[in-house]
Protein backbone atom coordinates (compact mmCIF):
# COMPACT_ATOMS: atom_id res chain seq x y z
CA UNK A 1 0.00 0.00 0.00
CA UNK A 2 1.15 3.74 -1.14
CA UNK A 3 2.26 5.91 1.98
CA UNK A 4 3.02 3.36 3.93
CA UNK A 5 6.04 1.12 5.22
CA UNK A 6 5.67 -2.74 5.07
CA UNK A 7 3.07 -3.61 7.65
CA UNK A 8 2.39 0.03 8.78
CA UNK A 9 4.74 0.79 11.63
CA UNK A 10 8.54 2.31 10.28
CA UNK A 11 11.84 0.46 10.70
CA UNK A 12 13.01 2.09 13.80
CA UNK A 13 9.79 1.45 16.17
CA UNK A 14 10.42 -2.56 15.02
CA UNK A 15 13.69 -2.21 15.75
CA UNK A 16 12.59 -1.48 19.22
CA UNK A 17 9.74 -3.88 19.36
CA UNK A 18 12.45 -6.53 18.05
CA UNK A 19 14.27 -5.81 20.87
CA UNK A 20 12.00 -6.09 23.44
CA UNK A 21 11.00 -9.25 22.16
CA UNK A 22 14.40 -10.92 22.06
CA UNK A 23 14.52 -9.74 26.01
CA UNK A 24 10.99 -10.69 26.45
CA UNK A 25 12.14 -14.27 25.44
CA UNK A 26 15.04 -14.40 27.13
CA UNK A 27 13.14 -14.06 30.09
CA UNK A 28 9.91 -16.21 30.20
CA UNK A 29 7.32 -14.47 32.02
CA UNK A 30 8.43 -11.53 32.67
CA UNK A 31 6.99 -7.96 31.33
CA UNK A 32 9.57 -5.53 29.54
CA UNK A 33 8.28 -1.94 28.87
CA UNK A 34 8.21 -0.77 25.62
CA UNK A 35 7.95 2.30 23.23
CA UNK A 36 4.04 1.90 22.66
CA UNK A 37 2.99 3.55 19.55
CA UNK A 38 -0.74 5.18 18.59
CA UNK A 39 -2.21 2.98 16.44
CA UNK A 40 -5.10 3.66 13.88
CA UNK A 41 -7.31 2.09 16.37
CA UNK A 42 -8.39 2.57 19.98
CA UNK A 43 -6.98 1.14 23.05
CA UNK A 44 -8.62 -1.95 23.80
CA UNK A 45 -9.17 -3.54 20.18
CA UNK A 46 -5.49 -4.71 20.16
CA UNK A 47 -2.70 -2.42 19.68
CA UNK A 48 -0.58 -4.28 21.61
CA UNK A 49 -1.01 -7.86 19.36
CA UNK A 50 -0.98 -5.73 16.47
CA UNK A 51 2.34 -3.83 17.07
CA UNK A 52 3.83 -7.16 17.95
CA UNK A 53 2.29 -8.66 15.17
CA UNK A 54 3.83 -5.70 12.73
CA UNK A 55 7.15 -6.50 14.27
CA UNK A 56 7.68 -10.08 12.80
CA UNK A 57 5.62 -10.24 10.19
CA UNK A 58 6.98 -11.15 6.45
CA UNK A 59 5.84 -10.96 3.53
CA UNK A 60 5.71 -14.65 3.18
CA UNK A 61 3.81 -14.98 6.45
CA UNK A 62 0.34 -16.20 6.26
CA UNK A 63 -1.46 -14.13 9.05
CA UNK A 64 -4.91 -15.28 10.81
CA UNK A 65 -6.87 -13.41 13.43
CA UNK A 66 -9.28 -14.56 16.31
CA UNK A 67 -11.62 -12.75 18.65
CA UNK A 68 -12.39 -14.86 21.16
CA UNK A 69 -12.11 -17.74 19.06
CA UNK A 70 -14.23 -16.53 15.66
CA UNK A 71 -12.51 -15.31 12.62
CA UNK A 72 -15.59 -13.41 11.37
CA UNK A 73 -16.24 -10.64 14.35
CA UNK A 74 -15.53 -7.04 13.80
CA UNK A 75 -12.09 -7.43 15.67
CA UNK A 76 -10.60 -9.84 14.19
CA UNK A 77 -11.90 -8.71 10.38
CA UNK A 78 -10.25 -5.58 10.83
CA UNK A 79 -6.88 -6.26 11.84
CA UNK A 80 -6.63 -9.24 9.26
CA UNK A 81 -7.94 -6.43 6.33
CA UNK A 82 -5.12 -3.76 8.13
CA UNK A 83 -2.86 -6.17 7.61
CA UNK A 84 -3.77 -7.31 4.26
CA UNK A 85 -3.71 -3.89 2.92
CA UNK A 86 -0.19 -2.45 5.14
CA UNK A 87 1.58 -5.15 4.47
CA UNK A 88 -0.20 -7.64 1.40
CA UNK A 89 0.53 -10.66 3.58
CA UNK A 90 -2.16 -13.95 2.74
CA UNK A 91 -4.99 -14.24 5.53
CA UNK A 92 -6.36 -17.38 6.27
CA UNK A 93 -9.31 -18.41 8.33
CA UNK A 94 -7.59 -21.57 9.24
CA UNK A 95 -5.85 -22.56 11.97
CA UNK A 96 -3.18 -25.15 10.30
CA UNK A 97 -2.46 -22.71 7.48
CA UNK A 98 -1.25 -19.53 9.56
CA UNK A 99 2.56 -19.24 10.55
CA UNK A 100 1.31 -16.19 12.72
CA UNK A 101 -1.84 -16.14 14.76
CA UNK A 102 -3.09 -13.36 16.74
CA UNK A 103 -5.70 -13.87 19.27
CA UNK A 104 -8.08 -12.08 21.61
CA UNK A 105 -8.70 -14.11 24.77
CA UNK A 106 -8.87 -17.58 23.31
CA UNK A 107 -5.94 -20.53 22.21
CA UNK A 108 -7.35 -22.39 19.08
CA UNK A 109 -8.32 -25.62 19.58
CA UNK A 110 -6.05 -27.24 17.11
CA UNK A 111 -2.78 -27.85 18.37
CA UNK A 112 -0.54 -25.38 17.33
CA UNK A 113 2.94 -26.33 15.88
CA UNK A 114 6.43 -25.27 15.98
CA UNK A 115 6.40 -23.26 13.20
CA UNK A 116 3.55 -21.22 14.23
CA UNK A 117 3.94 -17.98 16.39
CA UNK A 118 0.36 -17.19 18.51
CA UNK A 119 0.48 -13.25 19.17
CA UNK A 120 -2.08 -12.53 22.28
CA UNK A 121 -3.66 -9.00 22.53
CA UNK A 122 -3.51 -7.89 26.66
CA UNK A 123 -5.34 -5.72 28.39
CA UNK A 124 -3.79 -6.06 31.60
CA UNK A 125 -0.26 -7.46 31.58
CA UNK A 126 0.06 -7.42 36.00
CA UNK A 127 -0.91 -10.55 37.77
CA UNK A 128 -1.25 -8.49 40.79
CA UNK A 129 -3.02 -5.77 39.66
CA UNK A 130 -6.22 -6.07 41.31
CA UNK A 131 -4.29 -6.94 44.62
CA UNK A 132 -1.59 -4.45 44.77
CA UNK A 133 -2.75 -1.19 42.59
CA UNK A 134 1.25 0.49 43.12
CA UNK A 135 3.45 -0.80 39.72
CA UNK A 136 6.87 0.29 42.26
CA UNK A 137 5.10 -2.39 44.49
CA UNK A 138 4.28 -5.08 41.80
CA UNK A 139 7.79 -4.65 40.01
CA UNK A 140 9.44 -5.32 43.43
CA UNK A 141 7.31 -8.22 43.93
CA UNK A 142 8.25 -9.92 40.52
CA UNK A 143 11.94 -9.24 41.60
CA UNK A 144 11.77 -11.34 44.47
CA UNK A 145 8.98 -14.14 43.21
CA UNK A 146 7.36 -12.72 46.51
CA UNK A 147 3.89 -14.02 45.05
CA UNK A 148 2.39 -14.98 48.57
CA UNK A 149 -0.02 -12.29 47.99
CA UNK A 150 -2.12 -13.62 44.62
CA UNK A 151 -2.05 -17.87 47.13
CA UNK A 152 -3.93 -15.41 49.59
CA UNK A 153 -6.26 -14.09 47.17
CA UNK A 154 -6.73 -18.23 45.84
CA UNK A 155 -6.78 -19.64 49.46
CA UNK A 156 -9.76 -16.69 50.37
CA UNK A 157 -12.17 -17.85 47.00
CA UNK A 158 -11.50 -21.41 48.30
CA UNK A 159 -12.37 -20.88 51.89
CA UNK A 160 -15.24 -18.51 50.43
CA UNK A 161 -16.38 -20.64 47.92
CA UNK A 162 -15.33 -23.96 48.35
CA UNK A 163 -13.04 -23.80 44.89
CA UNK A 164 -10.89 -21.06 43.38
CA UNK A 165 -13.63 -18.74 41.62
CA UNK A 166 -11.12 -17.46 38.50
CA UNK A 167 -12.74 -18.75 35.44
CA UNK A 168 -10.63 -16.52 33.03
CA UNK A 169 -7.19 -14.52 33.16
CA UNK A 170 -6.24 -17.59 35.55
CA UNK A 171 -2.46 -16.89 36.80
CA UNK A 172 0.14 -19.16 35.82
CA UNK A 173 3.48 -19.83 36.88
CA UNK A 174 6.19 -19.28 33.99
CA UNK A 175 9.17 -21.43 34.17
CA UNK A 176 8.56 -21.40 37.54
CA UNK A 177 9.88 -18.29 38.09
CA UNK A 178 7.06 -15.73 36.84
CA UNK A 179 3.86 -15.16 38.25
CA UNK A 180 2.28 -14.20 34.46
CA UNK A 181 -1.17 -13.26 33.06
CA UNK A 182 -2.33 -15.74 30.33
CA UNK A 183 -4.41 -12.80 29.07
CA UNK A 184 -8.09 -13.21 29.69
CA UNK A 185 -8.43 -16.20 27.75
CA UNK A 186 -10.77 -19.14 29.54
CA UNK A 187 -9.15 -21.32 32.46
CA UNK A 188 -10.10 -24.25 29.78
CA UNK A 189 -7.19 -22.40 27.75
CA UNK A 190 -4.70 -22.76 30.56
CA UNK A 191 -3.27 -26.40 30.06
CA UNK A 192 -2.54 -25.48 26.07
CA UNK A 193 -0.07 -22.94 27.41
CA UNK A 194 2.35 -25.74 28.68
CA UNK A 195 4.66 -26.84 26.93
CA UNK A 196 2.89 -25.63 23.57
CA UNK A 197 5.59 -26.23 20.66
CA UNK A 198 5.15 -22.40 19.21
CA UNK A 199 6.78 -19.55 20.04
CA UNK A 200 3.74 -17.45 22.46
CA UNK A 201 4.13 -13.32 22.53
CA UNK A 202 2.19 -11.10 24.45
CA UNK A 203 1.17 -7.55 23.52
CA UNK A 204 -0.24 -5.21 26.06
CA UNK A 205 -0.36 -1.69 23.79
CA UNK A 206 -1.98 0.80 26.40
CA UNK A 207 -0.32 -0.45 29.48
CA UNK A 208 3.23 -0.52 26.75
CA UNK A 209 4.61 -4.09 27.95
CA UNK A 210 5.34 -7.33 26.38
CA UNK A 211 5.89 -10.50 27.06
CA UNK A 212 6.47 -13.99 25.83
CA UNK A 213 7.00 -17.40 26.62
CA UNK A 214 9.26 -19.83 24.55
CA UNK A 215 8.00 -23.05 23.36
CA UNK A 216 8.54 -26.40 25.20
CA UNK A 217 8.26 -24.32 28.11
CA UNK A 218 6.60 -25.39 31.42
CA UNK A 219 3.06 -22.72 32.69
CA UNK A 220 1.65 -23.83 35.46
CA UNK A 221 -1.69 -23.16 36.53
CA UNK A 222 -1.54 -21.84 40.41
CA UNK A 223 -3.33 -23.96 43.06
CA UNK A 224 -3.11 -25.85 46.26
CA UNK A 225 -2.44 -29.85 46.41
CA UNK A 226 -5.76 -30.64 47.85
CA UNK A 227 -7.53 -28.01 45.71
CA UNK A 228 -5.47 -28.89 42.50
CA UNK A 229 -6.33 -26.70 38.95
CA UNK A 230 -9.06 -27.76 37.04
CA UNK A 231 -10.75 -26.70 33.60
CA UNK A 232 -14.58 -26.39 33.61
CA UNK A 233 -16.27 -27.73 30.43
CA UNK A 234 -19.86 -26.96 29.65
CA UNK A 235 -22.12 -29.90 30.26
CA UNK A 236 -23.31 -29.93 26.58
CA UNK A 237 -21.90 -30.53 23.32
CA UNK A 238 -21.54 -28.46 20.66
CA UNK A 239 -24.87 -28.39 19.10
CA UNK A 240 -23.34 -27.39 15.51
CA UNK A 241 -20.95 -29.88 15.09
CA UNK A 242 -21.34 -32.22 18.63
CA UNK A 243 -17.95 -31.65 19.83
CA UNK A 244 -17.54 -32.73 23.44
CA UNK A 245 -14.23 -31.96 24.14
CA UNK A 246 -14.30 -27.64 22.68
CA UNK A 247 -14.56 -24.61 24.75
CA UNK A 248 -18.88 -23.32 23.83
CA UNK A 249 -20.13 -20.05 23.67
CA UNK A 250 -23.84 -19.98 25.07
CA UNK A 251 -26.05 -18.48 22.78
CA UNK A 252 -29.31 -17.33 23.63
CA UNK A 253 -31.83 -18.29 20.80
CA UNK A 254 -35.07 -16.58 22.35
CA UNK A 255 -37.22 -15.27 25.17
CA UNK A 256 -38.85 -18.71 26.45
CA UNK A 257 -35.08 -19.62 28.10
CA UNK A 258 -33.71 -20.66 24.69
CA UNK A 259 -30.30 -21.63 24.66
CA UNK A 260 -27.63 -23.23 21.60
CA UNK A 261 -24.19 -23.84 22.76
CA UNK A 262 -21.47 -23.87 20.22
CA UNK A 263 -17.75 -23.87 19.49
CA UNK A 264 -16.23 -20.73 20.65
CA UNK A 265 -13.32 -21.65 17.91
CA UNK A 266 -15.28 -20.94 14.41
CA UNK A 267 -12.77 -22.72 12.45
CA UNK A 268 -12.31 -25.62 14.53
CA UNK A 269 -16.17 -26.17 14.08
CA UNK A 270 -16.25 -25.10 10.43
CA UNK A 271 -13.90 -28.05 10.17
CA UNK A 272 -15.91 -30.89 12.16
CA UNK A 273 -19.17 -29.90 10.26
CA UNK A 274 -17.29 -30.28 6.90
CA UNK A 275 -15.88 -33.44 7.82
CA UNK A 276 -19.79 -34.61 8.30
CA UNK A 277 -20.09 -34.22 12.05
CA UNK A 278 -23.39 -32.83 13.31
CA UNK A 279 -24.65 -31.99 16.65
CA UNK A 280 -28.38 -31.87 17.66
CA UNK A 281 -29.11 -28.28 16.29
CA UNK A 282 -26.70 -29.06 13.14
CA UNK A 283 -29.54 -29.45 10.72
CA UNK A 284 -31.73 -27.13 11.74
CA UNK A 285 -28.86 -24.14 11.83
CA UNK A 286 -28.34 -25.02 8.52
CA UNK A 287 -31.42 -24.51 6.99
CA UNK A 288 -32.05 -21.46 8.56
CA UNK B 1 32.51 1.62 2.05
CA UNK B 2 29.99 -1.67 1.82
CA UNK B 3 26.16 -0.77 1.63
CA UNK B 4 23.93 -2.24 4.27
CA UNK B 5 21.35 -4.76 3.76
CA UNK B 6 19.88 -4.72 0.07
CA UNK B 7 16.03 -4.50 0.86
CA UNK B 8 16.46 -3.00 4.19
CA UNK B 9 12.85 -3.80 5.33
CA UNK B 10 12.28 -7.64 4.19
CA UNK B 11 16.13 -8.53 5.14
CA UNK B 12 15.72 -6.75 8.79
CA UNK B 13 12.55 -8.51 9.05
CA UNK B 14 13.93 -12.10 8.02
CA UNK B 15 17.12 -11.57 9.92
CA UNK B 16 14.86 -10.83 12.85
CA UNK B 17 13.32 -13.74 12.46
CA UNK B 18 16.29 -15.64 12.37
CA UNK B 19 17.45 -14.20 15.63
CA UNK B 20 13.91 -14.71 17.42
CA UNK B 21 13.59 -18.19 16.09
CA UNK B 22 17.28 -18.64 17.68
CA UNK B 23 16.77 -17.42 20.76
CA UNK B 24 13.11 -19.25 21.26
CA UNK B 25 14.87 -22.34 20.71
CA UNK B 26 18.78 -21.88 21.66
CA UNK B 27 21.15 -23.98 19.65
CA UNK B 28 19.32 -23.98 16.45
CA UNK B 29 21.43 -22.55 13.68
CA UNK B 30 19.61 -20.31 11.79
CA UNK B 31 20.70 -18.77 8.05
CA UNK B 32 20.77 -14.95 7.49
CA UNK B 33 20.97 -13.14 4.05
CA UNK B 34 21.30 -9.57 2.24
CA UNK B 35 24.55 -7.78 3.88
CA UNK B 36 27.93 -8.21 2.81
CA UNK B 37 29.80 -7.09 5.65
CA UNK B 38 32.64 -5.06 6.25
CA UNK B 39 35.75 -6.91 7.76
CA UNK B 40 36.47 -8.61 10.32
CA UNK B 41 32.85 -8.46 10.78
CA UNK B 42 31.10 -11.81 9.23
CA UNK B 43 27.81 -11.36 7.48
CA UNK B 44 25.29 -13.07 10.24
CA UNK B 45 27.14 -10.50 12.60
CA UNK B 46 26.78 -7.50 10.43
CA UNK B 47 23.27 -8.41 9.64
CA UNK B 48 22.49 -8.36 13.24
CA UNK B 49 24.01 -4.86 13.70
CA UNK B 50 21.93 -3.73 11.23
CA UNK B 51 18.60 -5.41 12.86
CA UNK B 52 18.78 -4.55 16.68
CA UNK B 53 21.02 -1.66 16.98
CA UNK B 54 20.43 1.93 16.13
CA UNK B 55 20.94 5.13 18.12
CA UNK B 56 18.85 4.04 21.15
CA UNK B 57 21.68 1.43 22.05
CA UNK B 58 24.92 2.28 22.76
CA UNK B 59 27.37 -0.14 21.27
CA UNK B 60 30.30 -1.55 22.95
CA UNK B 61 33.31 -2.52 20.03
CA UNK B 62 35.83 -4.91 19.97
CA UNK B 63 39.13 -3.14 19.64
CA UNK B 64 40.08 -6.14 17.60
CA UNK B 65 36.99 -4.67 15.29
CA UNK B 66 37.71 -1.39 15.23
CA UNK B 67 38.31 -1.33 11.19
CA UNK B 68 34.50 -1.67 10.92
CA UNK B 69 33.98 1.35 13.31
CA UNK B 70 33.75 3.57 10.37
CA UNK B 71 30.58 1.19 8.44
CA UNK B 72 28.73 0.30 12.33
CA UNK B 73 28.82 4.20 13.13
CA UNK B 74 27.28 5.11 9.19
CA UNK B 75 24.39 2.52 9.48
CA UNK B 76 23.50 2.75 13.15
CA UNK B 77 24.49 5.84 14.09
CA UNK B 78 24.91 3.68 17.64
CA UNK B 79 26.59 5.63 20.73
CA UNK B 80 29.30 4.23 22.10
CA UNK B 81 29.21 5.50 25.35
CA UNK B 82 27.46 2.10 27.25
CA UNK B 83 26.62 -1.16 26.38
CA UNK B 84 23.25 -2.21 25.20
CA UNK B 85 24.94 -4.59 22.54
CA UNK B 86 28.19 -5.44 22.67
CA UNK B 87 30.23 -6.55 19.12
CA UNK B 88 33.04 -8.77 20.00
CA UNK B 89 35.29 -11.02 17.80
CA UNK B 90 36.34 -13.11 21.45
CA UNK B 91 34.44 -13.69 24.49
CA UNK B 92 34.48 -10.63 26.65
CA UNK B 93 34.74 -10.47 30.55
CA UNK B 94 31.05 -11.15 31.06
CA UNK B 95 31.41 -8.99 34.83
CA UNK B 96 32.29 -6.00 32.87
CA UNK B 97 29.09 -5.45 31.48
CA UNK B 98 25.48 -4.27 32.40
CA UNK B 99 23.62 -7.89 33.83
CA UNK B 100 20.14 -5.87 34.40
CA UNK B 101 18.52 -5.40 38.31
CA UNK B 102 16.04 -7.83 39.88
CA UNK B 103 13.72 -5.36 38.97
CA UNK B 104 14.56 -4.96 35.65
CA UNK B 105 16.51 -7.65 34.25
CA UNK B 106 15.64 -6.33 30.43
CA UNK B 107 18.15 -3.73 30.55
CA UNK B 108 21.22 -6.03 30.30
CA UNK B 109 23.95 -6.25 27.58
CA UNK B 110 23.09 -8.53 24.20
CA UNK B 111 26.62 -9.84 23.29
CA UNK B 112 26.93 -10.25 19.88
CA UNK B 113 29.68 -12.74 19.46
CA UNK B 114 31.31 -13.95 16.30
CA UNK B 115 33.10 -17.45 16.41
CA UNK B 116 34.70 -19.40 13.89
CA UNK B 117 32.22 -22.22 13.24
CA UNK B 118 28.63 -23.51 14.04
CA UNK B 119 28.73 -26.71 13.05
CA UNK B 120 32.16 -28.57 14.30
CA UNK B 121 34.59 -28.06 17.74
CA UNK B 122 33.53 -28.70 21.09
CA UNK B 123 30.22 -30.00 21.58
CA UNK B 124 28.07 -28.03 24.20
CA UNK B 125 24.91 -29.63 25.99
CA UNK B 126 22.15 -26.78 26.16
CA UNK B 127 18.73 -27.24 28.44
CA UNK B 128 16.05 -25.14 29.32
CA UNK B 129 12.92 -22.53 28.10
CA UNK B 130 12.56 -23.64 24.10
CA UNK B 131 14.22 -27.03 24.50
CA UNK B 132 11.32 -29.72 24.69
CA UNK B 133 14.68 -31.97 25.76
CA UNK B 134 18.44 -31.48 25.89
CA UNK B 135 20.19 -30.16 22.36
CA UNK B 136 23.71 -30.38 21.67
CA UNK B 137 25.76 -27.56 20.14
CA UNK B 138 28.89 -27.11 18.34
CA UNK B 139 30.88 -24.28 18.26
CA UNK B 140 34.64 -23.50 16.88
CA UNK B 141 36.10 -20.17 18.80
CA UNK B 142 34.45 -20.08 22.19
CA UNK B 143 37.12 -20.34 25.78
CA UNK B 144 38.20 -23.47 27.08
CA UNK B 145 35.96 -22.82 30.30
CA UNK B 146 33.05 -21.49 28.11
CA UNK B 147 30.78 -23.57 30.27
CA UNK B 148 31.53 -22.61 33.56
CA UNK B 149 31.75 -19.00 32.64
CA UNK B 150 28.23 -19.43 31.42
CA UNK B 151 27.10 -21.67 34.39
CA UNK B 152 28.01 -18.27 36.61
CA UNK B 153 25.71 -16.13 33.80
CA UNK B 154 23.01 -18.65 33.94
CA UNK B 155 22.89 -18.60 37.63
CA UNK B 156 22.24 -14.88 37.76
CA UNK B 157 18.94 -15.25 36.38
CA UNK B 158 16.57 -13.40 35.67
CA UNK B 159 19.45 -10.87 35.33
CA UNK B 160 22.05 -11.79 33.08
CA UNK B 161 23.55 -11.05 29.49
CA UNK B 162 22.11 -13.00 25.93
CA UNK B 163 24.59 -14.19 23.86
CA UNK B 164 24.15 -14.20 19.59
CA UNK B 165 26.66 -16.53 18.23
CA UNK B 166 27.64 -15.83 14.56
CA UNK B 167 30.01 -17.53 12.09
CA UNK B 168 30.09 -16.58 8.47
CA UNK B 169 25.94 -16.18 7.79
CA UNK B 170 24.77 -18.16 10.20
CA UNK B 171 23.69 -17.71 13.58
CA UNK B 172 22.39 -19.09 16.74
CA UNK B 173 21.81 -17.78 20.15
CA UNK B 174 22.10 -18.43 23.80
CA UNK B 175 19.36 -16.51 26.04
CA UNK B 176 19.71 -16.07 29.68
CA UNK B 177 17.79 -18.81 30.56
CA UNK B 178 19.37 -21.71 29.32
CA UNK B 179 22.23 -23.98 30.95
CA UNK B 180 25.35 -24.98 29.42
CA UNK B 181 27.06 -28.08 29.65
CA UNK B 182 30.30 -29.69 28.36
CA UNK B 183 29.44 -32.66 26.37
Amino acid sequence: MKGYNFAYLDEQTKRMIRRTLLKAVAIPGHQVPFGSREMPLPYGWGTGGIQVTAAILGATDVLKVIDQGADDTTNAVSIRRFFARTAGVATTTATADATVIQTRHRIPEKQLREDQIIVYQVPQPEPLFRLEPSRVETKRMHGLADYGLMHVKLYEDVSRFGQISISYDYPVMVNERYLMSPSPIPAFDNPKMDMMPALQLFGAGREKRIYAIPPWTRVKSLDFDDHPFRTINAPHPCGLCGATDSYLDEVVTDDKGGRLYVCSDTDHCAERRAAGHVGTDGFQAAAE
Amino acid sequence: MTPGFADPVADAQSCFRAVLEAMSRPGRVQSVRGVTAPAPLCDAAAAVLLTLVDHETPLWLDPAAEAARPWIAFHTGAPTDGASFAMALSLPDLDTLPTGTDEMPETSATVILQVTSLTTGPAYILDGPGLREPATLHVTGLPGDFASIWQRNHALFPRGIDLILCAGNTLTALPRSVSVKEA
